[in-house]
């Protein structure tokens, strides 16, 4: 009869810590790995390593989805809901892109956004699946956490190259 | 005060502020995971909602696990504006070769359209009233909220 009320009492702390846990990881903030070297040299600058960059994900930015060119978010992919991937904004609604292969201006419709992998070379972004809705993000990355030696805050960093007249 | 009233308060402060985290938090996790509700209002899903609005009691458990089908009713963030959570019945999933009227209002053409990979094609009831993706084009199925299973 003790040992049962004891494990009873043990299974609800777990279970409330792991409801205020998720609670939290949905609200605020959680860390998630980057794999992949889509982002390099931002996140895994170093393709093959051993260690993948843990980054912290902020989920503040979901209640007004107020994002700014540059910012690196975290999104569902379109063609897989159960995907996730990590690229920058590099424009928002009203903005116009140059499409890079075929010379086309396009306007970023309302509610979407242009998101590109920091290595253009092996990254599979809009210029594949073209424009994204907001909907789809699920948070944004404001600083690595791990490995040690690379802790620090992301730069939002603007390209100029991409973005219209 | 003397320091035992104050610790008392102090400790008496810590337990209801945990409290009412703990039901949030379980709050959350229930209208997150298990089901939630929503208030429905507008003529794009006449005759099935009215327009002066409907509290609807929506699951979230099956579009997280990709379990929505055909003509189910669905609670969707909306892809025109990310504040917005609208519902519409999925009438296409990902494959479906889709035949719509266009713009009912004017015409009669129709055009057909296959739902790439990973996206569904929603549609209000109500076509004469309905911004949906007739309109907007198929839309990816990570914007779905939730199934609507009760009004």
């Amino acid at each position: 009869m003790g040992t049962q009320n004891f494990l009873w009492n043990v299974a609800k702390k777990y279970f409330t810590f792991g409801i205020i846990g998720l609670t939290i990881s949905d609200r605020y903030a959680s860390i998630l790995p980057v794999r992949g070297s889509s982002m390099s040299p931002t996140f895994n600058p170093h393709g093959g390593s051993l260690t993948d960059d843990y980054v912290l994900v902020e989920k503040l930015c979901l209640e007004k989805y107020k994002f700014s060119v540059g910012d690196v978010v975290v999104f569902r992919s379109p063609s897989d809901y159960k995907e996730k991937h990590i690229k920058r904004i590099t424009a928002l609604p009203g903005d116009w892109i140059r499409t890079p292969y075929s010379n086309d201006i396009l306007t970023i419709p309302e509610g979407h956004c242009w998101v590109v992998g920091d290595n253009s070379a092996s990254s599979l972004d809009s210029r594949s699946f073209g424009p994204i809705p907001l909907g789809l993000v699920q948070g944004r990355a404001t600083h690595i956490v791990w490995p040690p030696q690379r802790m620090g805050k992301v730069d939002r960093k603007i390209e100029l190259e991409g973005l219209g007249f | 005060m003397s320091f035992q009233q104050w610790s008392a308060l102090v400790k008496e402060g810590f337990n209801v502020t945990s409290f009412v985290a703990t039901y949030f938090c379980f709050l959350h996790v229930t209208n997150t995971y298990l089901f939630t509700h929503a208030w429905v209002y507008g003529p794009s899903m006449l005759p099935t909602f009215s327009v002066t609005g409907n509290l609807v009691l929506a699951e979230r458990v099956s579009t997280r696990l990709g379990k929505v089908g055909r003509g189910d009713v669905v609670l969707i963030r909306s892809p025109q504006n990310p504040r917005k959570v609208v519902t519409k019945r999925l009438v296409g999933m990902e494959g479906d070769k889709i035949t719509y009227v266009v713009d009912p209002k004017n015409s009669d053409r129709r055009e057909t359209i296959v739902v790439p990979k990973g996206h569904v094609w929603i549609e209000g009831d109500n076509i004469y009233a309905t911004s949906d993706s007739r309109k907007f084009g198929p839309v990816p199925y990570g914007l779905l909220h939730g199934r609507v299973f009760c009004k």
